[in-house]
């Protein structure tokens, strides 16, 4: 990202309140492209199953996925997402099409600079950010119960997908890298520890996002840690923006992303789900219920950034545009210095 | 730096330190090298250190798996963990085994630069803190010079190379044995101290730390001197600024017991304070080492023989448990009440190890080990109490209570002992346990319509947490009462932080026995009302206090009138005092001014009472006994102190003690009741209440006032007592009386009598009696008026616990009090009353009552009238008031002293 646009960035960040965009998944499951138009004719004769693999759309029906986007933009979304969730060459193994990772991430950030370049105005420009999702793999969980010190995947392994991942998508021109949907943190670690090095190696300057997900009302994330404990682990990163997303709707998250509000010196973002999930697994949050907690959190200095996650459409950004139009974006505290250690708890210790 | 922050870092799961360990690890039983990882974090270790440095192992793969082992582990997970390896490709798996952050131990300057610094880089891009020992390429650093010079040139590199952030560093200087007989070697402890207070100051923000057992490595085999070396080195290095160690909590003795000719080796030899000093600690050394282990089992055997309760103590201070389940239930025997042990010895041992962790001769790990001792004591206890509790009630309960210690802290002892009283005391209390989420504890208070919440806390950090979970409670608009407890609470705190975030009653308690007539009041309505408005102004006063400290912030005087009490009286006329001609007590009288108010007149503005050798049978069921036991250092509330399981028994029999003496002092009239009561025609002027002839054309005395000055929240006003009485531009006519009772006439007598037979017990008693039947006489006037002689009141009844409570109309402020501290308006008040001559109450210099036992004050009938505390004045106000009272400044100034918000001739 060019100094230009990272001034840009801040500048937009100092002056409001800025807007993601809301779920890919949830609007590809509502548009419901059939195995024929997930394959295409590159792939049609591809070996696996391919629908269900949303990221594979980038380049099989890339229309779908640069209307979704512009609807986003449309209604008001600041940050344009790439279409990038599970475009690692780990998530991708289960399609067998692990070789297409960097192009998966490379086109998807193409198409979200198209709408973000399309959209951008002077007064308001539009910025893309390169998802990097979890994979389905965990570093610190063991897959089998019975034997608690097994992995199915490792750091290095996972390091080295990711940083393909995030090469990819800065050749495909994004202006920020998004970690989200961090379920365990030793995954984002290996994800920081690979984009830290490849910054290094090209000695360019990337900000970086970093949202973990709280699955449930324990206030933890899977792999077992706090929000604090979360941050802590992280922050070696230096990111540009903290924050929670997914797993719950806006009314469970709240404690926590004003715990995350209230501990970094990062800005802070949060894009929710639209509520939990109903028997027919659908999001019920409605637009203007949804931003009614959101207003209330930027009314609350809660936050710098928003959106929403699983569930939500560009209703339901347009009306999250409105609450948190004109709205003061969050002060960020000055957090005291002190060593910051964590385990699944955090442990502070001030010298 | 102080103890309270040191950090105790587990050494057990290293290889190269536990024997025990090492076996485990070599034969591949990691589950109970895990119940050792465990066990140490149950014993205080706050950070653990897992080092598979071992020839025989491959060192890699051991440390990847046990700590992908660990990971399945919440109880030991939850603290971060100190990848301690010579080999760096060890560190690098261990670091990509932890989600959290941890520690590296440790990096340095031996292989050069270039090495240091990829090393530190990778730290970075793992995100841990890193462990930098004094070392380079010259070798290990010895002299406080050298480990300054390395430790310097590291920092200074990291934070300029790597922009590392410099509270992630930790030096570790190199602890050397001393005392080995090597005078080289003498200084080692000197020069490491030196070296952390030097670095403390050139490397801001950076920790210190060191592998604390090499010090004493000279000494190995003898551990009674090993530990007495590591106390005091401890002793000395800790403020200085070592504030983490590598230690075995169980290897560490206490400050103070360690014998004082060995302590006094030990420093000798720590400190370099005399060249003799290795040889004297040898010598000494040789004694314990020849009677040592005899004299330690003679020691052992020695302290089995104390009493039981010393006995407890010295297991909670050592952090023994393996008597303290026998003693515990010798102790229960010795008791009325299973809860009395808890109370009574148990609580006293904890607060013997509250004093040594507060004089820094106790550390952190060593109080964590007497809390598990504690606990097994409580849990040991626990089913008889909970059985006595059965026997006694298996009805309904007093309410329901939701217990927990806040997100982020594990400590519970002091919440769970809190529980076991309320539980005895017949309250549900459901507890949550440890590190619980505001929006569990709300969740649960709310799922079972609790009466209470209580939140417990230990560490500094739960103080905040617990102002978040005030604040959400707000946020859900929940009325819930809420009790703060723990060692690190406190009123002020409360007060200043949580108390403003929630509307509904917060209270701090103490401890545990100020848990059960706390939450009695909370649950009953109308007794929470009473304690919220009492701890309200309690905590404005604490609030001024601390804002006090930190500059006042006043509003100007006239700003201050402006927000004055807004009365509304245009639709309020003041009640006319009904003035009867005679009582039963006595015939009105005219006030020494007036010339009405005598006999005859049948419509008086103004009138005096005269209560002489008042009867005092009538005061005694008035007796309010709270401050009485107060006054012998018995903190409780009467009646319910009587039955407190511990003061109970005491209180009891210091309670028949007083009523034996009341009786003699009644029927044998040993004390003499006077008082005096007058009404009379008033204004307000100002903030002056000006006393009217009955004509109201003259003021015959100006009764001056001082008012609340300091910024208060929105809404709330800044008070004067003036406030309550009608300005003359009302067009109301009010009246303000003025009263002074003693019941303390002829007590020096007796007082002096008693003393001359050697019995000051008996001189307290009837003082502290005398003491109380005055406020009795005050609060049976006060009545009188308001039912009688006034009569705005006429129809109150009201129970003993409401007058005590002050739930009735109307105030009776007294000069030198809260709400006007100034003692020279009592001259006012002596001069209205004739007070010298009515009732024999005389003033001193600095206008103190003689007797003692007095009461005076004012009379102030507006519904709306209550108590405050004026806190804090601006000299603009001083100047004002020395006008007014035709003073100089400097006299305001002395008479208005503690109130005072600036420095006087500043």
């Amino acid at each position: 990202m060019s100094d230009q646009r990272n001034e840009l960035l801040h500048a937009a960040l100092a002056d409001r309140i800025l807007v993601l965009d809301g779920a890919m998944g949830t609007m590809i499951q509502n548009h419901d492209p059939d195995e024929s138009e997930y394959r295409g004719e590159r792939f049609a004769d591809w070996d696996s199953d391919l629908k269900g693999n949303n990221d594979l759309l980038t380049l099989t029906y890339p229309d779908l996925i640069h209307e979704i986007s512009s609807a986003y933009a449309e209604a008001g979304s600041d940050i344009i997402t790439t279409n990038t969730f599970s475009s690692t060459t780990i998530a991708q193994a289960d399609y067998h099409m692990e070789d297409l990772a960097a192009e998966l991430n490379r086109e998807g950030a193409r198409i979200a600079r198209e709408v973000a370049d399309e959209y951008s105005t002077e007064e308001r420009p539009r910025f893309v950010a390169g998802v990097i999702g979890p994979t389905n793999r965990t570093a610190s969980i063991s897959p089998d119960v019975n034997d608690p010190g097994k992995r199915n995947t490792d750091f290095n392994e996972l390091a080295q997908a990711y940083g393909e991942a995030a090469e990819a998508l800065l050749e495909g021109g994004v202006d920020i890298i998004l970690m989200e949907t961090i379920f365990d943190t030793l995954n984002a670690k290996a994800a920081i520890y690979a984009y830290r090095r490849l910054l290094r190696e090209r000695d360019i300057d990337v900000p970086l996002m970093i949202s973990g997900t709280i699955t449930d009302a324990s206030g933890r994330t899977l792999s077992g840690q706090t929000t604090e404990a979360f941050y802590n682990s992280v922050a070696h990163a230096r990111p540009l923006t903290m924050g929670l997303n997914c797993a719950l709707g806006p009314d469970a998250l709240r404690q926590y992303v004003e715990e995350m509000s209230r501990i970094t010196p990062c800005y802070t973002h949060a894009y929710p789900n639209a509520g939990l999930p109903n028997e027919f697994g659908e999001y019920d949050l409605q637009p203007d219920e949804m931003a009614e907690h959101i207003g209330e959190w930027a009314e609350s200095g809660l936050l710098n950034m928003a959106g929403g996650c699983c569930g939500s459409t560009p209703e339901h950004i347009g009306a999250i545009a409105d609450a948190v139009a004109g709205k003061t974006p969050r002060q960020r505290p000055e957090i005291k210095r002190a060593m910051r250690l964590s385990g699944l708890e955090p442990f502070t210790a001030s010298a | 730096m102080d103890a309270s922050n040191f950090i105790n870092i587990g050494e057990r799961t290293n290889v190269t330190g536990s024997k025990r360990f090492m076996r485990l690890i070599k034969e591949g039983d990691y589950d109970t090298a895990l119940d050792v990882a465990r066990n140490q974090v149950e014993n205080g270790a706050q950070v653990i250190d897992v080092n598979m440095d071992e020839g025989m192992l491959d060192s890699l793969e051991a440390m990847r798996h046990f700590l992908n082992l660990i990971a399945g582990e919440p109880d030991i997970a939850k603290v971060p963990v100190m990848v301690d390896s010579s080999k760096w490709e060890v560190i690098e798996a261990g670091l990509q085994c932890i989600q959290g952050k941890g520690m590296v131990n440790s990096i340095s300057l031996k292989e050069g630069e270039e090495k240091f610094l990829d090393q530190a880089q990778a730290c970075l891009d793992y995100g841990a803190a890193v462990v930098v020992m004094a070392f380079d390429e010259d070798g290990q650093a010895d002299t406080e010079d050298r480990k300054v010079e390395i430790a310097q040139r590291a920092y200074d590199m990291l934070l300029e190379k790597l922009d590392f952030p410099p509270e992630d560093i930790i030096f570790d200087l190199n602890i050397f044995a001393i005392a080995t007989g090597i005078e080289e070697h003498n200084n080692y402890a000197v020069d490491f101290i030196n070296a952390v207070k030097r670095l403390r100051e050139t490397c801001p923000h950076a920790h210190f730390s060191g592998g604390l057992s090499n010090v004493s490595f000279s000494f190995r085999g003898n551990e009674t001197v090993r530990q007495a070396m590591h106390s005091v080195f401890l002793y000395h290095a800790i403020p200085t600024g070592l504030d983490m160690a590598i230690v075995n909590a169980g290897q560490l003795e206490v400050y103070d017991d360690i014998p004082e000719a060995l302590r006094e080796a030990c420093e000798d030899v720590v400190l370099n304070k005399r060249d003799d000093a290795t040889e004297r600690l040898l010598d000494l050394a040789e004694e314990y080492k020849g009677k040592g282990k005899q004299k330690d089992s003679k020691e052992d055997l020695a302290w089995r023989e104390w009493e039981v309760t010393k006995r407890l103590e010295h297991s909670l201070v050592k952090g023994i448990d393996t008597y303290v389940t026998e003693d515990t239930e010798e102790a229960r025997q010795q008791a009325d009440k299973p809860l009395e042990v808890i109370e009574g010895p148990l609580m006293d041992g904890m607060n013997v190890v509250g004093d040594l962790f507060g004089d820094g001769k106790m550390f952190l790990p060593q109080v964590v080990k007497s809390a598990r001792v504690m606990k097994k004591a409580v849990a040991y206890l626990l089913p008889y109490i909970e059985e006595e509790k059965d026997e006694a009630d298996k009805g309904s309960n007093n309410g329901t209570i939701i217990m927990a210690t806040v997100k982020g802290d594990v400590h519970d002892i002091g919440k769970n002992i809190v529980g076991v009283v309320l539980q005895c005391n017949n309250f549900e209390v459901i507890d949550l346990g440890v590190m619980q989420p505001m929006n569990e504890i709300l969740s649960a208070a709310e799922k079972h319509d609790a009466d209470i919440i209580g939140l417990s806390g230990l560490i500094t950090p739960s103080l905040d947490e617990m102002v978040n979970v005030a604040s959400e409670m707000q946020r859900r608009g929940m009325d819930t009462p809420l009790l703060i407890g723990g060692a690190t609470t406190s009123r002020a705190h409360t007060a200043v932080k949580i108390d403003p975030r929630y509307d509904g009653a917060v209270m701090w308690v103490k401890d545990a026995s100020r848990s059960v007539p706390v939450a009695s009041r909370m649950v009953d309505k109308k007794a929470r009302a009473e304690l919220v408005d009492e701890l309200k102004e309690d905590y404005d006063k604490l609030r001024e206090r601390h804002a006090n400290k930190k500059k006042d912030k006043f509003l100007t005087l006239s700003d201050a009138r402006a927000n004055g009490v807004q009365l509304d009286w245009e639709n309020y006329a003041p009640p006319r005092p009904k003035l009867p001609e005679t009582t039963e007590f006595g015939e009105r009288q005219a006030p020494p001014h007036a010339k009405s108010g005598a006999n005859g007149e049948a419509t008086p503005e103004s009138g005096m009472y005269v209560f002489r050798d008042f009867p005092i049978e009538k005061l005694v069921d008035t007796i309010d006994w709270t401050p009485f036991f107060l006054s012998w250092e018995m903190k409780g509330r009467y009646p319910d102190i009587l039955n407190d399981p511990n003061k109970g028994p005491e209180a009891r029999k210091l309670f028949d003690e007083a009523q034996a003496m009341l009786k003699k002092i009644v029927e044998d009239k040993w004390l003499t009741a006077n008082g005096v009561a007058g009404l009379f025609p008033a204004k307000r002027v100002g903030d002056d209440i000006h006393v009217l002839s009955d004509d109201r054309s003259e003021t015959v005395q100006v009764l001056h006032n001082l008012r609340q000055q300091t910024e208060h929240r929105k809404g709330v006003p800044n008070r004067s007592l003036a406030d309550f009485i009608a300005p003359e531009d009302s067009g109301k006519d009010d009246w303000i009386g003025g009263f002074a009772v003693t019941a303390g006439l002829g007590s020096k007598e007796i007082v002096e009598r008693f003393k001359e037979q050697n019995d000051d017990y008996n001189a307290i008693l009837v003082e502290a009696l005398a003491d109380r039947l005055a406020e009795s006489f005050a609060e049976w006037l006060h009545k009188y008026v308001r039912a009688e002689l006034w009569g705005h009141a006429p129809d109150e009844s009201l129970a003993n616990e409401d007058l005590i409570g002050e739930k009735y109309e109307g105030i009776r402020p007294a000069p030198g009090y809260p709400a006007c501290p100034e003692h020279t308006e009592k001259d006012a008040l002596w001069k209205l009353l004739d007070v010298d001559n009515t009732t024999g109450i005389t003033l001193t210099d600095s206008r103190a009552m003689w007797p003692g036992a007095a009461v005076s004050g004012w009379y102030f009938s507006h519904p709306e009238s209550r108590y405050f505390v004026l806190g804090r004045v601006a000299k603009d106000q001083v100047k004002d008031y020395a006008e007014r009272k035709g003073w100089d400044i400097a006299t305001a100034e002395k008479w208005i002293g503690p109130n005072l918000g600036y420095e006087p001739g500043g």
